[in-house]
């Protein structure tokens, strides 16, 4: 299950480390700016993207993937384990050996035991993705209804004289490697409390130590003594003695903090009207790149109108892209969005089935511009023309933009139709919940991986539409039997053949297209702004920027 | 013969509070200036969906981020690209100075003269109704409080003592928020929740405590003049006394709130509305206008700086009107007003 949050974890392309490091600078203290802290530090609970971008170099999972830029970066490689697990037993089984003489933080030796409780500790602390990502391993049904007593005994098995750690599934997990590369995953002391660990951060095994945090002000990052290099690729060794984390200050004063040299990084997107500044002023140090995140309508199937199909694709007829693009500042960090899967996920294959002159049957290559005529035609054949229709939209920004945009052509079309702005902070447990009866409402979703799952399975299988729920990812309540056929065979299929697997994602997709359950809007592109100092900025397929990589003088 | 006696009485006759409030108003020159200005706004806002088809000719209610004016003979696109290396972002085109896109576009592409004038509609209705119904409740409140006395004072007083102890912003918009989810419910009449009455309804609450204070103690001194003693000692039925002597006496103190009120309640909707929580896209306001101009205030400021300049002419214009009012109508200061 993934958080909603724009600018999250994503997928670079194409690859860009623009400032290359010339010759390696080592110390200094890098200086970086966000709006606001992001809660607790505990790396198994937080399920925003700023903890993970902060903690990607403090602490590691037994797997990870690759901290290099480029579209190689993709599957998982070993990190704190030795080899990557090939499954056993028909998916049942899974083998690691952990690496010897790594330490942590506090100068405790690395062993089995430690990562047996931090599996644990993903129940008994509450993670939430104990659940969706680890409810295979044998026991965490247990652990689920009664944390506390979490002992995964039958589901871990762990080897102190050899460094093994084997996992035992109750049932196959395509995707298991990956969910052991998930921040959740992260491997802490056994002795960890088995509570949120709030502002405190446990000791990790990567480069860097949080020593102070303060949510309202700041964030402190000082060397891991302890840490040496075991894999450039999995966990590079930190460049910046220091790393300082000031929050509070807005992303407008932000940009200008870095245009005067008084920041290195800022983690927010550059803003909408300092875009123009930024790219003729200092171009520079702009860094582009596509993450795996795209903005869409849900359409509710159980709510008229958009429980007819000619409605649903009437709209898709309907949405003009290109002012979708324009909302979120133009071609250069927006594309259209005609599909379910964003460009760069495993089994994206560009198409676009409602555009002028495209069907479902025949879908264009790319999406050209509305066809107005068609959707009049699809709405007057449903019928539904003059009901009300109320588009639930994050209040603020773009999104509002987009939401009156869609307005304006549920209007044209023939709806009563009306904008409901509610707060961001309560905008997406709201339009899970089936209660509230919400029939459109605008989206974003990105991927916690690299992955056509977090997409297609997660948004539109049948086992996500969880009704009368806060927790319901499948918000458009959307459940094809027939499709999540094609899912599951496209899952298993990753296992034993990669190509094959993508290209059965590509034909859900299009099946899913088909039926619209939703309304892709725009895919965007993540905006940053360095200082003019800052140096060797790669950017990974699933890490982003990676921080201990920034060079500062 | 008898005729022309009575005219000649009436020539001499004194000339009544009103008329020598308003002889007083026409000398002040400030607020017969701030007068003008309201009514030069009203007008201007009243006549929005003219400017809109005949001048601007644009639906400022409809994104129009694809499209395209003609100027000075040439097509120019509404969102512009900016001119940089990157080709990054597109701005709203900036003030024509012509008949279309005045004043520029929003980030929606829309006309924002066309929007502040149907954004002065808005707010000034707003204010206006919340001001009035405001001072009809303050001064029922305060009517009763301050001519009762006794159990009815103690209990009106305190619960403006309530409502006043939290502060007017956060007190709107608690209301505002409740009653935006899902309107308002009175039995068998629903309120949608896009309906100008709710923000109408809870400014002038909010306000009733600043104003109601004041009229009761008024109503509490003339409740001891010797004239509404005589009309008591005469047996004068209660809701006559009230009626007769003891409301007219409270308008002077009404007519001079009024304009203050009216300020406040604009700046209170303004509020609402640039957090989201008073008139609803797309309607527009002026609060709405700057929410919109927010995100825009590096490249086309206009957004912003039109609807608060309007904002601020109209509270400015309301607070000179007021203390013209003021000097108009206070009877302690006559002696000025005779000169």
């Amino acid at each position: 299950m993934k958080r909603v949050l724009p600018f999250l974890w994503g997928l670079m392309l194409p690859p860009i480390t623009a400032h290359a490091a010339e010759t390696p600078q080592m110390g200094g203290t890098l200086r970086i700016l966000a709006s606001s802290a992001a809660g607790t530090l505990d790396p198994q609970i937080s399920y925003i993207s700023l903890t993970k971008f902060l903690e990607t170099p403090v602490y590691d999972a037994l797997l990870t993937y690759p901290k290099f830029a480029g579209a190689g970066a993709h599957p998982v490689i070993a990190n704190l384990a030795e080899n990557v697990p090939q499954p056993e037993d028909n998916g049942l089984t899974y083998r690691l050996t952990l690496r010897k003489g790594i330490h942590f933080s506090n100068g405790q030796l690395l062993t089995v035991a430690d990562v047996a409780a931090s599996f644990r500790r993903i129940f008994a602390a509450g993670s939430p993705t104990a659940g969706p990502y680890y409810s295979a391993i044998k026991g965490a049904g247990a652990c689920l209804k009664d944390p506390i007593h979490c002992t995964l005994s039958e589901g871990i098995e762990t080897n102190p004289a050899t460094n093994t750690i084997t996992f035992h599934l109750t049932h196959p997990d395509p995707e298991f490697p990956e969910h052991l590369a998930w921040m959740h995953a992260s491997i802490l002391p056994a002795s960890t409390p088995l509570h949120d660990m709030g502002n405190t951060a446990p000791p990790g095994t990567g480069p860097y130590q949080i020593t102070d945090y303060n949510p309202t002000t700041h964030m402190h990052f000082e060397r891991n003594p302890y840490f040496h290099e075991w894999s450039h690729n999995a966990q590079p060794a930190g460049s910046p003695d220091h790393i300082d984390v000031t929050f509070g200050l807005e992303p407008e004063s932000a940009v200008t903090a870095i245009e005067n040299g008084q920041a290195d990084l800022m983690y927010e997107n550059v803003p909408l009207d300092r875009l123009g500044e930024v790219g003729s002023k200092y171009a520079d140090q702009v860094h582009i790149f596509t993450p795996l995140l795209y903005y869409y309508a849900t359409l509710n199937v159980n709510e008229p109108p958009f429980t007819s199909l000619k409605v649903r694709q009437a709209l898709n007829y309907a949405v003009n892209r290109h002012a979708m693009v324009i909302y979120d500042g133009g071609s250069a960090v927006a594309s259209p969005q005609c599909q379910l899967l964003p460009e760069g996920t495993p089994g994206y294959e560009r198409f676009c089935a409602y555009t002028a002159g495209a069907t479902p049957q025949n879908p264009a290559p790319q999406w050209v511009k509305p066809d107005m005529e068609k959707a009049r035609q699809l709405v007057q054949e449903s019928g539904t023309q003059g009901m009300r229709v109320t588009i639930v939209t994050p209040s603020g920004g773009k999104s509002d933009n987009t939401a009156l945009d869609l307005r304006s052509i549920l209007e044209s079309l023939g709806y009563k139709a009306s904008v409901h702005s509610i707060s961001p902070a309560i905008h997406f447990n709201f339009v899970q919940n089936s209660d509230n009866h919400v029939q459109i409402s605008i989206s974003g979703w990105n991927a916690d991986y690299p992955s056509a799952t977090s997409f297609l399975d997660t948004l539109f299988a049948c086992s996500n539409f969880h009704p009368h729920s806060d927790n319901s990812p499948n918000m458009s309540g959307f459940c094809d039997p027939h499709i999540d056929d094609m899912m599951h065979h496209a899952a298993q299929l990753a296992q034993t053949d990669r190509t094959a697997s993508n290209a059965a994602w590509a034909q859900v997709d299009r099946a899913l297209m088909a039926q619209a359950p939703a309304v892709p809007l725009v895919q965007t592109k993540r905006v940053v702004l360095v200082s003019k100092r800052t140096r060797n900025v790669i950017i990974t397929l699933n890490d982003e920027i990676l921080l201990s990589q920034l060079q500062v003088p | 013969m008898t005729h022309s006696t009575s005219a000649s009485a009436q020539d001499t006759r004194p000339p009544g509070p009103w008329r020598m409030a308003l002889r007083s108003l026409r000398r002040n020159r400030s607020a017969v200036f701030s007068l003008g200005v309201l009514v030069f706004l009203a007008i201007a806002s009243l006549l929005a969906p003219y400017y809109a088809r005949y001048v601007a000719h644009t639906d400022p209610f409809v994104s129009n981020v694809a499209g395209s004016i003609m100027l000075n003979g040439q097509e120019v696109d509404i969102m512009q690209p900016n001119d940089n290396l990157l080709h990054l972002g597109l701005s709203p085109i900036g003030p024509t100075w012509h008949g279309s896109y005045l004043l520029g576009a929003d980030s929606q592409g829309r006309d924002v003269a066309a929007r502040l004038l149907y954004g002065g509609r808005n707010s000034l209705l707003i204010s206006f109704c919340s001001a009035a119904l405001c001072l009809v409740l303050a001064a029922v409140v305060g009517i009763a409080a301050g001519f009762c006395g006794g159990i009815v004072d103690i209990i009106l007083s305190r619960m403006m003592d309530i409502m006043w102890s939290v502060p007017v912003y956060l007190f709107a918009i608690s209301l505002s928020i409740v009653t935006l989810s899902d309107g308002l419910h009175l039995g068998p009449f629903i309120i949608e929740s896009d309906n100008l009455i709710l923000p109408i309804c809870i400014i002038a609450l909010v306000y009733v405590p600043y104003a109601a204070r004041p009229i009761r103690g008024r109503v509490m001194a003339l409740r001891e003049a010797e004239f509404v003693m005589a009309a008591r000692c005469l047996g004068v039925p209660r809701w006559r006394i009230v009626l007769q002597d003891i409301l007219p006496n409270v308008t002077s103190t009404l007519v001079v709130l009024g304009p203050l009120i009216m300020a406040m309640s604009l700046l209170a909707e303004s509020a609402l509305s640039f957090l989201s929580i008073g008139v609803q896209a797309p309607a527009a306001s002026w609060g709405t206008l700057i929410q919109d101009g927010e995100g825009l205030i590096y490249t086309r400021p206009m957004v912003a700086i039109a609807p608060g300049l309007a904002i601020v002419a109209v509270v400015l214009a309301l607070n000179i009107l007021g203390d013209g009012l003021r000097d108009a109508l206070d009877v302690r200061d006559a002696s000025h007003r005779e000169q």
